[in-house]
């Protein structure tokens, strides 16, 4: 059982999260766009690659790392049986938010933050009730362009957050930051095709283990 | 004075903070089992058959084993099924491992927001059926379902199906959203899912039936008709290629009503129409005084001459306030006051 744990921490890439995307596939799901110059925010400068015609690129080699190493902690959580929540305030993708969560058999919360649904879970839900180990965020910002309520909550509850964040975006509170588009339809398509697989495979993987230990 | 310092961690753990106790299923299982077995006993006790021992029997035993002076019910001893016992907890919504077992039980509502995920699948799976048939050039479907004859779910047999409460804002975001699919020229496809949601409301009897004219062994057309005023109901029998005889009670017109102003209410239907020499009326009328009788024959003559005449000129009558009936009756006298309105006669001092 510890060695089951154990294992996939060794490896630097245990679950192979390299091989499911390419810079072009990022670079046709238009993930490198950013908002204009006058949106972008002083924490995302960093991560920016240039401005053309007042709107800014966002570099796409950095935004690959990042990818690669979100993925690879949220295949991690879900190997180890974690609760992944994911969160986006956008109307257009919704629906599609709430059917990843769905195929993957996690749990998505794409509606109106109540308060204290993370800090005052026990009243809310009941006792007992267990909190999610991981928040993945589509889009941080809510309908009114502010920073979403719940990643304020995770770091006070002390869960790992995983989000998408765009040129208005602050990626201060967040652990495990990508830089790319939350706009386009495209390029939230290609983050739940990423965020299916990777989790998908992580649980088929930890199966796989443990009828193979099962049968030892 | 000295300072305590205590740690957070030390106050938490004051007994009384922890709220009422939690029965976990197994607890409530295992008291399940002692009560069935504690049953068994106490009829060997007293020397029943531990087969055929109900609850009647078991509170008679105790209320004999352990007699009490107590006055309240409440503090007697008492053997009980622990479903009686312990109140009910709410069902817990997630498994041994703690995970919730609905995909969006992390909003508050999950019922409800699931609700209007599948409708929003459903209304997506319109849209693509439509691309699909306008791809294909083929006419998309005109009909319009009626919904004169159909309303939407309320609120409250809403909370009935979902078994959560639902705001007044949910509620009509729901409902827009149904307007919304069911505005879709390609709606049809989802009618069985609509339907769950709309009721069948039976629509009122708006167009009052004429009945056509009979006819007695004479050949002669004639049409009967009732009428109430105040306290007098009257029934008129309005005869054909008459002279404008008129009889109440068996009684002429003249001799029932000496009273001008009653003769022309009996007459204003007959004038109004213009056929005041052509029709007989026999009548009978009870209760009321004579000016309540009066209006009550104009009402039963004036409904019994709708069959002779055009839909027009029922209307005609209609709007002249002939065919209406006159809904005032004499108010009830209230206490504290001398008449219906009338208060007692205010002294100064």
């Amino acid at each position: 059982d510890d060695k089951l744990l154990t294992e996939p921490l060794s490896h630097p890439d245990f679950f192979g999260v390299k091989e499911l995307f390419t810079l072009k596939d990022l670079f046709d799901a238009r993930v490198h766009l950013g908002h204009k110059k006058g949106c972008r925010h002083r924490f995302m400068e960093p991560y920016i690659f240039g401005c053309r015609l007042d709107q800014d690129i966002i570099d796409l080699e950095q935004t690959m790392q990042h990818l690669q190493l979100a993925l690879n902690f949220t295949a991690h959580v879900a190997y180890r049986g974690g609760i992944i929540l994911f969160v986006s305030r956008r109307r257009q993708f919704c629906h599609l938010v709430e059917s990843t969560a769905r195929a993957c058999g996690e749990y998505a919360h794409t509606r109106f933050w109540q308060g204290g649904l993370l800090t005052n879970a026990h009243v809310q839900f009941g006792p007992g009730v267990r909190l999610p180990d991981l928040l993945v965020f589509l889009s941080t910002l809510n309908n009114v362009f502010e920073p979403h309520v719940a990643i304020r909550d995770a770091a006070k509850m002390n869960i790992p957050t995983v989000g998408v964040v765009d040129t208005n975006c602050n990626p201060c509170l967040i652990s495990y930051p990508i830089p790319g588009n939350d706009d386009s339809p495209a390029a939230v398509e290609l983050y739940c095709k990423l965020f299916r697989m990777t989790i998908v495979r992580a649980k088929d993987k930890r199966r796989h283990s443990e009828a193979f230990r099962e049968l030892q | 004075l000295r300072l305590i310092c205590t740690t957070a961690a030390v106050q938490r753990k004051n007994a009384g903070a922890s709220g009422p106790e939690k029965y976990t299923e197994a607890f409530i299982k295992k008291q399940i089992e002692e009560f069935n077995l504690g049953k068994r006993h106490l009829a060997n006790m007293m020397g029943e058959d531990p087969e055929t021992f109900t609850q009647e029997d078991i509170d008679r035993a105790i209320a004999y084993l352990f007699p009490s002076g107590l006055f309240d019910e409440r503090a007697r001893p008492v053997m009980k099924h622990p479903t009686e016992i312990f109140p009910e907890q709410r069902k817990i919504q997630w498994g041994e491992d703690g995970r919730p077992f609905h995909f969006l039980f992390y909003t508050g509502k999950q019922s409800y927001y699931s609700l209007m995920h599948e409708t929003y699948e459903k209304l997506l799976n319109v849209q693509k059926h439509q691309d699909q048939l306008i791809a294909q050039d083929l006419p998309l479907q005109k009909e319009k379902r009626n919904l004169a004859g159909s309303r939407w779910l309320t609120k409250i047999e809403l909370e009935e199906m979902l078994l959560e409460k639902v705001s007044d804002d949910d509620y009509s975001r729901f409902i827009q959203l149904l307007q919304k699919l069911v505005a879709l020229p390609c709606a049809d496809i989802e009618e069985k899912y609509i339907q769950k949601f709309s009721k069948e409301v039976p629509v009122q009897l708006q167009k009052v039936v004429i009945e056509p004219l009979q006819y007695d062994e004479r050949g002669v057309a004639f049409s009967t008709g009732e009428g109430r005023r105040k306290t007098a109901s009257a029934t008129a029998i309005v005869y054909d290629n008459g002279t404008g005889k008129i009889t109440v009670n068996g009684i002429d017109i003249l001799h029932y009503f000496p009273v001008l102003q009653d003769r022309e209410q009996l007459l204003f239907p007959f004038q109004f129409l213009g056929r005041i020499g052509k029709h007989d009326m026999v009548c009978t009328v009870s209760g009321g005084g004579r000016s309540s009788q009066a209006g009550a024959i104009r009402l039963a003559s004036a409904k019994a001459l709708r069959s002779f005449v055009t839909e027009k000129e029922v209307e005609f009558m209609r709007q002249a306030g002939l065919l209406t009936l006159d809904p005032r009756v004499k108010e009830r006298k209230k206490p504290g006051q001398e008449g219906p309105r009338r208060k007692f006669t205010w002294k100064k001092r």
